[in-house]
């Protein structure tokens, strides 16, 4: 309050409030690589994250119960006899108990680690929802994501998740009590489900031991360039027409504009083509025809564009129509 | 005029066959940004296919020539970058730069090495000498888990009721306080015909394995859950010490717990000094920020923590068979102190040059 009397008057254009941060702008992190150039990093979104465990989970649960079928139909057709110990049938089932303990404990432990330290760095969960695990940034620096870091990570895992549960489960068997149990349990999960509202980086405790965040998997596909083709050029193939605007016309719009101009012609649908080249017309005081929206603008993107490039080599950059500058 | 430049749309994006085209392209392309990105684009779709490969884990199918051009390519990318945000508008072409970038830069700066060079690695010196850096934590964890001992014992030996209380009822079947010295030693000796011991031995291994990583992870909130945990299941060692001590069979229990249990405590005591370094590093970080301090302590705790399964399923398979098939008191000890020289050799005395 204070703040807003003290500058009463200012130039027409400028808001008061600072630019309202999006999500975008909130997960976004520069992180500067090892050459020295800056790159961001988008934090995952707490949901997608939530998600891909629940999917991994479910996955888990699937090879679990999957594994101990297999091993189970093994041995029925050995024939279950725990009582005759010493013949090959019970030896054989010896081993088969060994190989489901042990593998009990590897689905628990050893499924994340082994799919976050593939080249992909994420576990099928993670990759169906788009997201990745990642060293941390120290400071600005990026580091290496390391195989120690993927392992503390996932050690710390086992507390955060399966810890209330075999809590409970214990208490159960026991008979103890299992309502307090219950209820401990849930206290005890909800801290670390919680853990990753209440830091900046969105880390969840064994990523805060381990080094590490999550972020998401970069995009991969180049889209086509959109200032190359005939109309680019400022002639429309589909009526022949030349598009030929003067510096005045190019002067009122900065790269904001021009980036909001790229994702209307990529997006390409008719309806916003024909608003925007309304509004443009109405700004750039030209009569607006119709039929001929797409040709029409990408000559003004590209000539845009040019324009904009040019000042940019000299130094002179505009950020949106508001700004002064080229 | 026309159609050579409807030619050059169709071709953007794909493949050029020969790189005189690129530079046809590249000189009818009407915007400067344009005729960088045109000549460009081919190294870029190049490393693109690379990383695609190896992202799919067909790393061995890669060509020499394409593995060794991976880290120029990664570079010319990443300078590609810088001059595209310094001389293009083009959004879509400065967002996938950024993207392939950071791409090339996960697998170029990746998990070092394939999990078995690490393995190598971390056990040709790596483990001891993250468990030397461990320091000071192991001498911490050291003196809790024999004060939990004596702490287990003097109440025990005060008041024998709390051995109920401390030794859990699965555990102590016919070992209660007022047993007979028969029925004790009977616990000790005798069981080389007992069978299912294998599937004994791997239950074990699970279970322990579970309760040295909870030390570990534990150790995140400052290390003060690893400490409680560590003595109370000393506490309890040292109920069952006094137990036995009472009839008379202290040294033949102590044989008996040695052959697997030197190892066993051994990585105990490991899984509790590193959760105890990781709590340590967070209470005091030094010069460091607290979660730089967190992140390398835990590091280097993963590291010793690794180590520590690989005891407990040696200390498994020494109590599953081992016990069994070793029946006399000072062979049992002779077998547990071997255990014990050789962890502490090769934790302390080997010691050779990594990274």
């Amino acid at each position: 309050m204070a703040f807003a009397l003290k500058i009463p008057f200012r130039r027409r254009g400028e808001t008061q409030t600072g630019p309202i941060r999006s999500d975008g702008d909130k997960r976004r992190r520069m992180v500067v690589s090892p050459e020295g150039v800056p790159i961001p990093f988008m934090l995952a979104s707490r949901g997608s994250r939530a998600a891909a465990l629940f999917l991994d989970l479910l996955m888990i649960f699937g090879a679990i119960i999957g594994s101990t079928l297999i091993l189970a139909w093994i041995a029925d057709g050995i024939g279950f006899d725990f009582d005759k110990e010493d013949g090959p049938a019970g030896r054989a089932m010896q081993a088969l108990l060994i190989v489901w303990v042990v593998a009990m404990f590897l689905f628990r432990n050893a499924w994340f680690l082994f799919f976050e330290l593939g080249p992909r760095g994420a576990t099928p969960g993670k990759r169906i929802c788009g997201i990745r695990v990642a060293a941390r940034a120290r400071g600005v620096n990026g580091g290496r994501l390391t195989t120690e870091a993927v392992i503390a990570r996932n050690l710390v895992r086992d507390i955060e998740l399966f810890m209330p549960l075999i809590f409970f489960i214990s208490a159960s068997v026991e008979g103890g009590d299992t309502e307090m149990a219950g209820w401990a349990g849930l206290g005890w999960f909800l801290i670390f489900a919680l853990f990753p509202f209440f830091n900046r980086d969105r880390l969840r405790c064994g990523d805060m031991i381990a080094g590490t965040w999550v972020v998401e998997a970069p995009k991969t596909k180049l889209e086509t360039a959109l200032s190359v083709g005939e109309a680019a050029r400022g002639r429309s193939q589909a009526t022949g027409a030349q598009y030929k605007f003067s510096d005045a016309d190019l002067a009122i719009y900065g790269e904001y504009e021009l980036q909001v101009l790229e994702r209307v012609l990529r997006e390409n649908r008719a309806d916003g083509m024909r608003d925007v080249t309304e509004a443009i017309c109405r700004k750039i005081d030209w009569s607006a025809g119709a039929g001929d929206e797409r040709a029409f603008l990408e000559a003004y993107y590209a000539q845009l564009r040019a324009r904009l490039e040019t000042g940019m080599r000299f130094g002179k950059r505009k950020a949106d129509k508001h700004s002064g500058g080229a | 005029m026309n159609a050579v430049t409807t030619g050059i749309a169709q071709r953007i994006g794909g493949w050029f066959s020969k790189p005189s085209e690129t530079v046809v392209a590249a000189e009818q392309a009407a915007l400067r940004s344009d005729r960088f990105r045109l000549e460009r684009e081919a190294d870029w779709k190049r490393l693109d296919a690379i990383l695609k490969r190896m992202e799919a884990g067909r790393t061995r199918g890669l060509s020499d020539e394409d593995l060794l051009a991976l880290p120029a390519l990664y570079r010319t990318a990443a300078s590609s970058l810088s001059i595209a945000r310094e001389t293009s508008l083009d959004a879509a072409l400065v967002s996938y730069l950024e993207a392939l970038t950071q791409r090339a830069w996960f697998l170029v700066y990746g998990p070092r090495a394939s999990l078995w060079s690490w393995f190598r690695g971390f056990l040709g010196g790596g483990w001891s000498a993250s468990v030397r850096g461990l320091g000071i934590d192991l001498l911490i964890a050291l003196a809790l888990m024999v004060a939990g001992t004596l702490v287990g014992w003097l109440l025990v030996a005060s008041n024998p009721e709390w051995y109920y209380s401390l030794v859990p009822g699965g555990f102590a079947d016919e070992r209660v306080p007022g047993a007979s010295k028969e029925v004790l030693r009977g616990t000790l000796f005798g069981n080389q015909d007992q069978d299912g011991m294998s599937v004994f031995a791997a239950s074990l291994f699970s279970n322990n394995a579970q309760v040295s990583i909870l030390c570990f992870a534990l150790g995140f909130a400052f290390g003060l859950p690893t400490m409680l945990l560590l003595i109370h299941n000393t506490a309890l060692l040292g109920a069952m010490l006094w137990l036995y001590h009472g009839q008379g069979l202290l040294l033949d229990f102590v044989g008996w717990l040695s052959i697997h249990g030197t190892t066993e405590l051994f990585a105990i005591l490991l899984a509790g000094a590193a959760g105890i370094h990781v709590g340590r590093s967070m209470a005091f970080p030094g010069n460091l920020p607290v979660m730089d301090a967190a992140a390398a302590a835990g590091r280097r705790a993963a590291q010793v923590m690794t180590g520590v399964v690989l005891m407990l399923v040696i200390a498994a398979l020494l109590e599953g068979f081992a016990r069994q098939l070793v029946d006399s008191t000072p062979s049992r000890l002779i077998v547990g102190t071997f255990m014990l020289v050789l962890w502490t050799g090769y934790f302390f005395a080997f010691r050779r040059g990594v990274r």
